[in-house]
């Protein structure tokens, strides 16, 4: 008895924990397909906006993961890879925007690049139109996505045996093909795990979007702010486009998870590990 | 381990009392205790959120009750309590929801308690002077999405000008906001030209912008309905709430919002 008490009793509550985290996370997601068969779910997306939303959500998500892949990767390996002053503030800040509500962040975009933000004045003398365009979905979609792929990258680049690049360096190689032949090779599941933790936030985007960028069919009206606008008289229809969003960023999450290979499966477990050793 | 299990059944403990609190906002659950105070849920349109939140203090006093506002956009209050929320009072911007969910049995008979003035609202220093203007293109306009009370308004209004110029107005929609709040914040932070708004939402911005009134044969007649909730878990002071929009604290604060007075 006395034995039981000891030895079972912990891995019973975590068992237990896990089940309750399940129950709760799985019930609501499971709740909008009940009662829905794939048909009705196909026949929603026949209707007028609901295409427009998939779509232009899917374009303006690729633009900004694009523009964080690109921007980002560099950066974060910059962060892992060198020791400076101020780099402790300098992740904190490129952080900060994950702790930010959506609303903040809509409300903040507006502030800085907004038609009367801080930057609105030289934005629009370039002649660029952010507000109430596609544009200014991009930019809020890369704002509050970017750091769950820079953070993940970060934590990634830091992980990788440094012997490895110091090698390609005795061997020749200059730093950027280093980069390109070794780090980020290298680093790829946890950088896959960070591209499709974004693409998750991105996918989802909703407050920032529609304080920045409004709402309106085929220009800003993305999947989320779609269900939002038919949450209150049809809410059929707002829970078959919720179920397509579902479908589409489960798919994507798989997708990504599977082209990084097994390994990824581990996503922040396996570079979090390798980090703290 | 033990660290990463004491944060998970924190943030587990931290989700039940937030779980719990939903309910008791819902109103579906427990009654209020004696010698507590009680709470009193209005939802409500969030065009009247200045001159709500300006009497709800005054009322929960009188009446010793703590006054809850939930300000939102009247259709997606409406589908709240469809979805079975339960608020103990229900204040639209029309008479048309209030209507409807008398009809479905889930409130009380609505009363008419205010009327306001639909109007084109512009920054301050704005060029626009008419509703003419704004079939020129490039002037960005932000009206409300049609199921939310303001965008029908809108549409109604819209519908009675000459179809060329309906269509040009449309044309230059940029943003269907789910709420009048929203259209004020697209306006006076400049992303749009000019929105069709409530002139209490004008007022409430203390000059950033003005309002320009439409044609009188344009202009639609905005009436707001109210009425307590069946099933709601404190009915004496909701029928209170209710009648104290037309005669009490909340009715001055309507008329200093800019709010007119049903004509009985």
């Amino acid at each position: 008895m006395r034995g039981w008490r000891r030895f079972l009793w912990f891995p019973a509550l975590l068992a237990a924990c896990l089940a309750a985290a399940l129950l709760f996370l799985t019930l609501p997601v499971v709740a909008i397909f009940v009662d829905r068969s794939p048909a009705e779910l196909i026949d929603s997306l026949g209707e007028p906006g609901a295409l427009d939303a998939l779509w232009l959500s899917l374009r303006t998500t690729a633009i900004a993961i694009a523009i964080i892949l690109v921007i980002g990767t560099p950066a974060a390996y910059l962060v892992a890879t060198r020791s400076f002053r101020g780099r402790a503030l300098v992740i904190t800040l490129i952080e900060l925007p994950l702790v930010l509500p959506p609303a903040v962040a809509g409300i903040a975009l507006l502030a800085a690049v907004g038609p009367t933000g801080i930057l609105g004045g030289t934005i629009e003398a370039l002649g660029i139109e952010l507000s109430l365009t596609t544009a200014g979905v991009v930019v809020a979609l890369t704002f509050v996505a970017s750091p769950f792929y820079v953070r993940q990258a970060i934590a990634a680049f830091a992980a990788v045996d440094r012997r490895l690049l110091d090698a390609s360096r005795t061997l020749g190689a200059s730093e950027a093909r280093g980069f390109l032949r070794v780090m980020i090779p290298s680093a790829l599941p946890g950088l896959a795990a960070g591209t499709a933790l974004a693409l998750g936030r991105a996918l989802g985007e909703f407050g920032a979007t529609l304080m920045f960028a409004g709402s309106f069919q085929g220009i800003t009206q993305t999947i989320p702010l779609a269900i939002y606008d038919r949450f209150s008289t049809e809410f059929e229809s707002a829970l078959a486009l919720s179920a397509v969003l579902v479908a589409v960023s489960g798919a994507l999450l798989l997708t990504v998870k599977l082209v990084a290979g097994a390994e990824a499966m581990g996503g922040w477990d396996a570079a979090d590990t390798r980090a703290a050793r | 381990m033990t660290r990463i299990l004491a944060v998970a059944l924190a943030l587990a403990a931290l989700l039940a009392v937030a779980c719990g609190d939903d309910d008791d906002e819902g109103g579906s659950n427990g009654s209020g205790e004696g010698g507590e105070e009680q709470r009193l849920i209005v939802s409500a349109a969030a065009s009247m959120t200045e001159a709500l939140e300006a009497c709800a203090s005054d009322f929960g006093e009188a009446e010793e009750t703590e006054v809850r506002l939930n300000l939102a956009g009247s259709d997606e209050l409406a589908a709240q309590i469809r979805q079975g929320v339960e608020p103990d009072v229900f204040a639209a911007a029309n008479t048309r929801l209030p209507d409807e969910l008398h009809d479905e049995d889930l409130v009380a008979q609505p009363v008419e308690f205010a009327t306001n003035e639909f109007v084109l609202a512009v920054p301050a220093d704005s060029e626009i002077k008419s509703v003419d203007d704004l079939r020129e293109s490039g002037i960005k306009i932000a009206i409300g999405s049609e199921s939310v009370p303001i965008g029908s308004y809108t549409r109604e209004a819209l519908a009675k000008l000459p179809p060329a110029q309906e269509q040009a107005i449309l044309d230059n929609v940029r943003s269907n906001e789910p709420d009048v709040k929203g259209i004020v914040g697209k306006v006076s932070q400049g992303a749009a030209d000019a929105g069709f708004v409530y002139v209490t939402d004008v007022n409430a911005t203390d000059g950033a912008l003005k309002a320009i009134k439409l044609p009188a044969a344009v202009e639609p007649e905005v009436t707001y309905a109210a009425s307590t909730v069946n099933g709601a878990e404190n009915p004496q002071d909701a029928q209170a709430f209710v009648d104290g929009l037309t005669n009490g604290p909340c009715a001055q604060a309507l008329a200093d919002a800019g709010f007119g007075s049903v004509q009985q």
